[in-house]
C-alpha cells in the first residue's frame, strides 16, 4: 500500500500549534559571532596591530593545535561520553615518538627508530590509547568520566616515566615539519586545523556516522532501535578523537621543536570550556563543530587582546578562569537556557 | 471487516512460553490478530502483557511457542529491518530524540545520501513532510522533536513505524497522558487508519476506551491467556472478572476488633482541593482506624495522601492531624504533628540508596540522635537496631547500604523510617509494592500492629491485598470521593468502583460512557514484566 493512495484523516492532528518561532537550534550555532566581532572592535581599540593580519595569523596558530583537542572532545561529547585523557594523549603520543626516534645523548632519547617514524609513531600511540579507553568504557562499560581521568593521570606519568622529566629536543624534521612549515605564505597548522574543522563540520552535519553520534548522545535506546550499531560508533569515535589528539600534540612539538614533560597538562579546562561556550552539551547530543570553534576561537581572542594590553603575564591565568566563566554566563544569556 | 472468509491473522503467537528466572512472564500464551481489526489486550501488572509486546515486536526470543505474521514464520531475531516491516509499538516512553528534528527522527539512520555520501537535508525535509502529510500529521519537521507534546510524539511515531512498511501497530497505554480531546483525536486517526486498512493492538487500563475503540479483546491474567472475544460479547462485569480473577473472591483478612466509636479523631480533612487531582474532599481517620484509600492512579488518591504527608499544599481546605493544623506544604511541620510517611516510590522518595540502613531509619528523628545538631552514631545505631529488630530487616547490622537488600527489607527500611517518630498517623502509599509475598504480609501485619497501639492509618492505593485489612474503604475516582465501604466488600465491586464502571448494568454497550474517564486499574508507569 503506498502512502499516496490514502485519503487523509478528516480532522488535523495538531491543530494547535501555531508556526514555529525563529529557529533557535539553527542560530545556536553563530551565537558567538556578536561577540567576537566585538572582542574585534576592543582588540583594534586597545592595540592598533590587533587586526593585522600577522596578528590574526598568531592566533590562529597558537590555537590551532588546542583547538584539535577541542574539535576531538566535540567528537565524543555529542555521543554523550567525555575523553579527559585527551590532553595526556597530547603529550604523550608526540613523546613517544620524540623518545624513540631522538638520537642516544640527548635527554632521554634511545634513538631506537629512525626519524621518519615519528608520525606514525604518534599517530599509532593516539589510536592505541584511543582503543584501550573504548575497550574500558565500551566493551567493559565503565564510567567514561572515571575512565579517562585515570588514563590522563596514567599517561602523563608515563610521560614523566619516559622523558625522566626532562623536554625531549633535537626532534627528528618529520616532526618539526607540521608545526613549522609554511603553506602559501601561512603555517600548515593552520591549514591542517581549517581543513579538519571544515571536514569535522561534514561528518557531524551530513554523514549518517554524525548523525548516528547526535542520535547515541541523545537517546542510546533510540539509536539502537534505528539500527545503529552504537558500540561501533562509539569506538571510532573515541579512537579518532585520540588520534586528533595526537596529531594536536605533534603541531605543537613541531612549532616548539621539543616535547616537554608537561605538554597538554591542563589544557583540558580549556578545551571543556570551549566546546560549552560553543554550545555543546556535557550531556551528549547537541552542539555542533563550527559553534565548538568559535568558542575556541574567542578564548584565544580575549588572550591575546589581554597579553596587547600589557596585562602582565602573572594574571593571565586568573582572567582566564574568569572569561570562561563570564563567557559562559554571556552564551547563558544569548542561548536563553539552561546548560547541561 | 469481514469480507475476506479465511484471512490470515496479521500476527499470531501460539503457545509461546518465557521464563525470566524464577518467574514465567508467559505461560503457553497466545493471541492472534486479524488484519484491519483493532484488538484489545489488557490484564493486570504482571499479567504478561509488556512480555508478549517484546515477543511480538521481535525484541525477545520465546523460550517455547512461535510468532507467526500473515501465516509465516517470524524473521530472524536479528533481523531488525524485517520485524519492523512488519510490527511496531509506540511505548509510553518515548522513543524519539529530542534533539534532533522531527524529520530527522523519521528517517534516521535512513537518511537520503547525494553521489558523495553526504545527508541531503532539503530532501529529507521534503519526504518527512510529504510523509505526515500523507497521514495527516499537522507538525513541523523543522522542530526539534523534544518540543513536540505526547500527542503528537505518538502521531510522528505512529507516522515512522507506518513509512516502514508495517501495517500492524501496537499501541503501548497511548492514552496514559492525554487529555480528554487528545484522546478524541487519537480514536478518530485510529478510526482512519483502521479503514485504509491498518491494524492495531491496543493496550489500555482504560476499560471504557476498549469499549469505545476495540473490536476484540483479549485478557491475559497471571502469565496467562484467559479469553478473547468480541468487545461486544463481553460486559464490563465479566471483562472485569476476567481481569481479577475468580479465584480472589472474598476477602481472606481477619475480622478486627472494631474501632471503640470514642476513639479521637487523628487527621481530619474538610474540604481538601488541588489543582485537578482532587476537590472537595472530607475524610476522618479515628485512633486505632484502618481507612483505605482506593483508586486509580490517576484518581487523585496519591496526590491526595501526599497533601496530608506535607509533601503537597492543597488549594483550599483544612487538614487537621490529632489536634494541631500543621502548616500547608511543609513536611517538618506534619512530622512534627505526628505524621509518619511511606512516599509512593521507595526509590525516588523512600530512600538514599548509598546510605546505611542505620542514616535512612532515623532520617526522620535527627533531634534523638544526639545534641546541638550533631548526631552521635553510637545512639543512631542504637535506635536504628531497635527498629532493625521490630521490623525483622535481614541484614548483617545497621551499617550496610540500603542498596544492599532485597526489595522487601527495602521497604521495611522506609516503614521503619514512617514508625521512628511514634506518629500518630500513618500514611501509606502502596506500601506492598514491588515486594514479595512474605514481607508483604510482614509489613501488613506491622500497619495493624500500629493501629493497634492507637495510631490511626491511612493506606492510599489501588492493591487490594493492601486494602484487606481495612476497617472502611474509601474510593477515589476522578478526584472525588465516590464510595465509602465497610470491610468485607467484594473484590469486583472494588475495582469496578475504581475504574467508574456501574456493575449493575445488564448490557455493557448500555453503560454510560465518560470519554476522559482515568479509569486504570493500577498504575500506568507501573513496570509490567
Amino acid at each position: 500500500m503506498s502512502e499516496k493512495t490514502l485519503t487523509p484523516a478528516p480532522e488535523s492532528a495538531a491543530p494547535r500549534r501555531e508556526r514555529p518561532r525563529v529557529r533557535l537550534a539553527g542560530l545556536r550555532d553563530f551565537a558567538l559571532i556578536p561577540a567576537i566581532v566585538v572582542i574585534a572592535v576592543v582588540g583594534r581599540i586597545v592595540h592598533p596591530i590587533f587586526l593585522q593580519p600577522d596578528n590574526l595569523i598568531n592566533i590562529l596558530q597558537t590555537m590551532s593545535e588546542i583547538s584539535l583537542l577541542v574539535l576531538a572532545q566535540t567528537i565524543v561529547l555529542v555521543a554523550g561520553r567525555m575523553d579527559l585523557s585527551l590532553e595526556s594523549t597530547f603529550g604523550l603520543a608526540p613523546g613517544v615518538a620524540a623518545w624513540l626516534t631522538v638520537a642516544v645523548g640527548s635527554g632521554a632519547g634511545l634513538g631506537v627508530l629512525p626519524g621518519v617514524w615519528a608520525i606514525p609513531v604518534t599517530l599509532a600511540v593516539g589510536a592505541l590509547i584511543g582503543a584501550i579507553n573504548a575497550l574500558l568504557i565500551v566493551r567493559f562499560g565503565l564510567n567514561g568520566f572515571i575512565v579517562t581521568l585515570g588514563m590522563l593521570i596514567v599517561l602523563r606519568g608515563l610521560l614523566t616515566g619516559i622523558s625522566g622529566g626532562q623536554t625531549f629536543f633535537n626532534l627528528p624534521p618529520s616532526m618539526l615539519y607540521l608545526g613549522s612549515a609554511l603553506w602559501l605564505g601561512v603555517p600548515a597548522s593552520i591549514w591542517l586545523c581549517l581543513l579538519l574543522f571544515a571536514f569535522g563540520v561534514v561528518l557531524l552535519g551530513f554523514t549518517r556516522y554524525g548523525r548516528a553520534l547526535y542520535a547515541i548522545g541523545g537517546n542510546v535506546d533510540a539509536a539502537k532501535a534505528a539500527g545503529i550499531r552504537t558500540g561501533r560508533v562509539l569506538w571510532t569515535a573515541l579512537v579518532g578523537a585520540s588520534l586528533l589528539a595526537a596529531l594536536g600534540g605533534l603541531l605543537l612539538s613541531g612549532r616548539l621543536a621539543s616535547v616537554a614533560a608537561g605538554q597538554g597538562d591542563g589544557a583540558i579546562f580549556t578545551v571543556f570550556a570551549a566546546a560549552v561556550i560553543g554550545g555543546v552539551s556535557l550531556n551528549g547530543g547537541k552542539g555542533t563543530v563550527f559553534g565548538a570553534f568559535t568558542g575556541i576561537l574567542l578564548l584565544y581572542m580575549i588572550q591575546n587582546v589581554l597579553t596587547l594590553a600589557g596585562v602582565p603575564a602573572q594574571w593571565i591565568q586568573a582572567l582566564n578562569g574568569a572569561i570562561i566563566l563570564i563567557a559562559l554566563i554571556l552564551s547563558r544569556l544569548t542561548g536563553g537556557k539552561v546548560q547541561e | 471487516m469481514a469480507a475476506d472468509p479465511a484471512p490470515a491473522p496479521v500476527v499470531e503467537a501460539v503457545g509461546v512460553t518465557k521464563r525470566y528466572g524464577e518467574t514465567v512472564a508467559l505461560d503457553r500464551a497466545g493471541i492472534q490478530v486479524m488484519p484491519g481489526r483493532t484488538h484489545a489486550l489488557v490484564g493486570r501488572n504482571g499479567a504478561g502483557k509488556s512480555t508478549l509486546v517484546s515477543i511480538l515486536t521481535g525484541l525477545t526470543s520465546p523460550d517455547e511457542g512461535e510468532v507467526r505474521f500473515g501465516g509465516e514464520p517470524a524473521p530472524r531475531p536479528a533481523d531488525r529491518d524485517a520485524w519492523r516491516r512488519r510490527v511496531a509499538c509506540v511505548y509510553q516512553k518515548s522513543t524519539i530524540i529530542p534533539e534532533l528534528t522531527v524529520a530527522e527522527n523519521l528517517y534516521l539512520h535512513r537518511h537520503d545520501l547525494n553521489r558523495f555520501g553526504l545527508v541531503r537535508w532539503g530532501a529529507l525535509r521534503r519526504k518527512a513532510a510529504a510523509l505526515l502529510a500523507g497521514w495527516s500529521v499537522d507538525v513541523d519537521v523543522r522542530l526539534p522533536a523534544g518540543e513536540l507534546d505526547v500527542e503528537q510524539r505518538q502521531f510522528v511515531e505512529i507516522a515512522r513505524a507506518l513509512s516502514f512498511g508495517a501495517r500492524f501497530i501496537i499501541l503501548d497505554e497511548p492514552t496514559a497522558q492525554l487529555d480528554a480531546a487528545a484522546i478524541a483525536r487519537l480514536f478518530t486517526r485510529i478510526r482512519a487508519l483502521q479503514e485504509q486498512g491498518v491494524t492495531f493492538l491496543f493496550i489500555s487500563h482504560h476499560l471504557q476506551e476498549i469499549y469505545e475503540i476495540c473490536d476484540t479483546v483479549t485478557v491475559f491474567r497471571d502469565a496467562r491467556h484467559i479469553l478473547t472475544t468480541a468487545v461486544a460479547d463481553l460486559s464490563h462485569a465479566e471483562l472485569v472478572a476476567a481481569m481479577a480473577g475468580e479465584a480472589t473472591g472474598l476477602t481472606a483478612a481477619l475480622p478486627r476488633a472494631s474501632v471503640p466509636a470514642d476513639a479521637g479523631e487523628v487527621l481530619g480533612v474538610r474540604g481538601l482541593s488541588y489543582g485537578d487531582a482532587y476537590r472537595e474532599v472530607d475524610l476522618r481517620v479515628r485512633a486505632g482506624e484502618i481507612v483505605g484509600l482506593a483508586g486509580a492512579a490517576a484518581s487523585g488518591r496519591t496526590e491526595l495522601a501526599e497533601t496530608v504527608a506535607g509533601l503537597r499544599a492543597a488549594d483550599s481546605g483544612a487538614i487537621e492531624v490529632a489536634g494541631r493544623r500543621p502548616r500547608p506544604g511543609s513536611v517538618p511541620d506534619a512530622l512534627a504533628a505526628g505524621v509518619g510517611f511511606v512516599p509512593r516510590d521507595r526509590h525516588h522518595q523512600g530512600f538514599v540508596p548509598m546510605m546505611s540502613i542505620a542514616d535512612n531509619a532515623t532520617m526522620t528523628v535527627p533531634e534523638r540522635l544526639g545534641e546541638a545538631g550533631l548526631i552521635s552514631g553510637r545512639r543512631r545505631d542504637r535506635l536504628a537496631r531497635t527498629l532493625i529488630t521490630n521490623l525483622a530487616i535481614k541484614t548483617p547490622g545497621p551499617g550496610l547500604p540500603v542498596t544492599g537488600l532485597s526489595g522487601g527489607n527495602q521497604q521495611k527500611v522506609v516503614m521503619a523510617r514512617a514508625l521512628a517518630s511514634d506518629p500518630r498517623l500513618l500514611v501509606l502509599i502502596t506500601p506492598t509494592a514491588g515486594v514479595d509475598v512474605k514481607s508483604k504480609e510482614f509489613l501488613l501485619g506491622k500497619v495493624e500492629e500500629t493501629a493497634s497501639g492507637g495510631s490511626g492509618v491511612l493506606i492510599a492505593s489501588d492493591e487490594l491485598d493492601d486494602l484487606r485489612l481495612c476497617d472502611r474503604l474509601l474510593v477515589m475516582f476522578q478526584g472525588r470521593l465516590v464510595t465509602e465501604m465497610a470491610a468485607g466488600w467484594h473484590d469486583h465491586d472494588v475495582v469496578a468502583a475504581m475504574e467508574g464502571v456501574r456493575l449493575d448494568t445488564p448490557d455493557a454497550s448500555d453503560a454510560p460512557y465518560t470519554p476522559d474517564a482515568p479509569d486504570t486499574l493500577d498504575a500506568p508507569d507501573a513496570p509490567d514484566v
